[in-house]
């Protein structure tokens, strides 16, 4: 069962990487995880496939991304600081690369039907926009309080055709979402999809969603290299389930980058959390001595989940990647600051690992170190929820 | 206190030609709960199915979701309930029913330890695959405990000859694709799921998930050998139904299933 992979190569037969990952399903839905199994296999071995995904990415993604220079945040910083731009993506994130993958996957799979989950609303709405650009029927299950939360991602994914389904039991956030999400798809198997936001769940999902993003992190790797001449010192990432950071750090994970995760402080699986299982895997999670799950609570709902794909877990266990955390606070200081001095309005996850680099500037990150930054998503999301927060504060009128 | 185990009842049961009925209830879901598990025993259940709570139940419906949230909010912790069963003086066996991260958080070794001193002699995880069953079955049959394995409707033949060898206690044939919870119409699916199960094992096979009237259970046991009937009971005590309206529903379906079918 335990086999040490490649950093960031193929999990085992069964979905290990190293002791974190594996398939805890319900029988009922068993089937449905080998039969995506089989069909992603055969999928990302046929050139046609990729070259289809790569297409769909180029003309209608967005793709490739560039990648920033922050000319005068380095200078104040420091360091030479980066940014992988997928705010720049079509729905301004990168979660529209997962889903472009999962909705050709669910077509070839010969189902009509995807639903998702979505905390933020970013995996929401690029679902929504997948299904509408691929003619699939599409339900998005959000937590009640994420609903209010993003009250407009809402209207954007029903704009796009979806229907949200918000979620009452539990905390109503991103966890209460994926567990809903997978009573549903128990009973609607047969003709629809699961189409996972993050690289967590039973396998074969954290190892091919990782596979969908990995296309940012060749790109990054390509082009910091043309702009360096060398990869960058560090590659710094947010990781809510871990998704953005799966594929910018696969980009690097065989060079000499140090790679940082960074998570919410209040959803930091890796560093509170203990090991135990959660929706069909076994990685990092937040829990209490009798397994029951601890809530996470974030500022960002994109972050606000207990526990962290296994892959990272993995990372974190044999030392290749290392995962620090930011409060809420310096995650607003790190929000305006971006967009005063660079141009650029984060959204509030990636703002987490800005936060951690302005911290960790000329200290855990030496004076003169290249650092790219995985920007994941742009803050249009963000802003009504950010200015309430400075008004409650009385930092804006 | 020693009860019967829950392979060697079931068998025995099944062999004199008694049709097994086998009830479930969340621990803590109501302060009365204790004292349903004796009237439940009392009034012709062949063994009970206890769910432990656990915060995240992705088999579970509405009903015995509110029931694990009552007794998580009543305070009721998996090995807190553990320990109020093993007082209890019954001669049927019980068989716990929770999430896997509950006996992977306790340890295997401690979690079957547990259920062996509250008199527990089966355990039901249905996230545990077939693939990860590897640990806690081999753990769990040293202390004496049966891990009774689930057939879905969509589990393949291979597959199920397959989970079939590895079940012990009898066979959890999955009525329906769905999650737990009441169904007014027994699904088609059934007797499917029965049919692919029975020449594969000579285990007994209790169909649960939908079964949920007097009149489903009768059928169902037309054909299956036991029948599995949760969320009808567990929205029955919610409804504050207490020990007289759970041993007035059990004993309708004892008759109805001692009947047989209309
Ligand atoms: C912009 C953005 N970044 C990051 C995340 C976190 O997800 P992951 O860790 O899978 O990248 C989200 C989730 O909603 C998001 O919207």
């Amino acid at each position: 069962m335990t086999t040490i992979n490649t950093p960031m190569g193929e999990p085992t037969a069964e979905g290990w990487f190293g002791s974190f990952g594996g398939r805890y399903a319900p029988e009922s839905l068993m089937p449905a995880c080998l039969e995506l199994e089989a069909a992603f296999r055969d999928a990302w071995a046929d050139p046609a496939f990729h070259a289809e995904f790569e297409s769909v990415l180029h003309h209608f993604g967005g793709r490739p991304t560039p990648v920033t220079e922050c000319l005068r945040l380095s200078n104040q910083l420091g360091i030479r600081l980066l940014l992988k731009r997928e705010d720049l993506a079509h729905t301004g994130s990168h979660k529209i690369n997962n889903v472009i993958g999962q909705a050709l996957l669910t077509k070839r799979m010969g189902k009509t039907k995807m639903i998702a989950e979505t905390g933020a609303g970013q995996h929401g709405v690029a679902s929504a926009t997948a299904a509408a650009l691929l003619g699939l029927e599409c339900t998005v299950y959000m937590g009640e309080v994420d609903t209010q939360r993003q009250a407009l991602n809402v209207f954007r994914m029903e704009l796009l055709g979806a229907t949200v389904h918000p979620v009452t039991s539990g905390s109503r956030t991103l966890k209460d979402a994926v567990n809903e999400a997978m009573r549903t798809w128990v009973s609607e198997v047969h003709d629809t999809h699961y189409c996972l936001g993050s690289v967590m769940g039973p396998h074969p999902f954290p190892w091919m969603v990782r596979e969908f993003q990995s296309i940012l992190g060749r790109e990054a790797r390509g082009q910091v290299t043309d702009l360096l001449g060398d990869v960058p010192d560090f590659v710094v990432a947010c990781v809510g389930g871990g998704s953005n950071a799966a594929g910018i750090f696969s980009g690097f994970a065989d060079a000499r980058s140090a790679l940082i995760g960074v998570e919410a402080a209040g959803g930091a699986a890796i560093s509170t959390g203990t090991p135990g299982v959660l929706h069909g895997m076994k990685s990092q999670i937040l829990q209490d001595d009798d397994g029951q799950i601890i809530e996470a609570h974030s500022i960002s709902a994109g972050l606000d989940y207990p526990g962290i794909g296994p892959e990272h877990a993995h990372l974190a266990d044999i030392g290749r990647a290392t995962y620090a955390s930011a409060g809420d606070d310096e995650v607003l200081d790190a929000l305006q600051m971006l967009s005063k001095m660079e141009g650029i309005i984060p959204a509030l996850e990636p703002a987490h690992a800005l936060a951690w680099i302005i911290r960790a500037a000329g200290k855990e990150i030496p004076l003169g170190s290249t650092v790219l930054l995985n920007m994941s998503g742009r803050g249009d999301k963000d802003v009504a929820q950010v200015r309430e927060v400075l008004q409650a504060k009385g930092l804006y009128r | 206190m020693i009860r019967p185990r829950l392979e060697t009842h079931l068998r025995a049961q099944v062999a004199n030609g008694r049709k097994l009925l086998i009830p479930y209830l969340m621990a803590g879901q109501c302060p009365e709960w204790l004292q349903v598990v004796e009237g439940l025993a009392a009034a012709g259940a062949d063994a009970i199915e206890i769910g432990l709570p656990f915060s995240d139940p992705i088999m579970d419906g509405p009903v015995i979701q509110a029931a694990a949230v009552s007794a998580l909010h009543a305070g009721t912790t998996p090995m807190g309930a553990l320990a109020e069963l093993s007082a209890l003086n019954l001669e049927i066996p019980l068989v716990a029913m929770t999430y896997y991260n509950v006996a992977y958080r306790a340890g295997h070794e401690r979690f079957a330890g547990r259920l062996v001193e509250a008199g527990v002699s089966g355990a039901i995880l249905p996230d545990l695959s077939l693939e990860e069953l590897d640990g806690w079955s081999e753990v769990a049959l040293a202390a004496g405990i049966d891990p009774v394995l689930l057939v879905a409707p969509a589990t393949g033949v291979e597959r199920t000859a397959a989970i079939c060898q590895r079940s012990h206690g009898f066979v959890y044939a999955v009525g329906t694709m769905g999650v737990t919870g009441e169904r007014t119409e027994l699904a088609t699916s059934v007797h499917e799921v029965v049919d692919k199960i029975r020449p594969l094992t000579d285990l007994p096979v209790c169909v649960g998930v939908g079964v949920s009237t007097p009149a489903h259970a009768a059928t169902v046991t037309a054909f299956a050998d036991g029948a599995i009937v949760g969320s009808a009971l567990v929205r029955r005590l919610l409804d504050g139904g207490g020990v007289a309206g759970a041993v007035e529903f059990i004993s309708q379906l004892r008759s109805a299933i001692d009947e047989g079918p209309a």
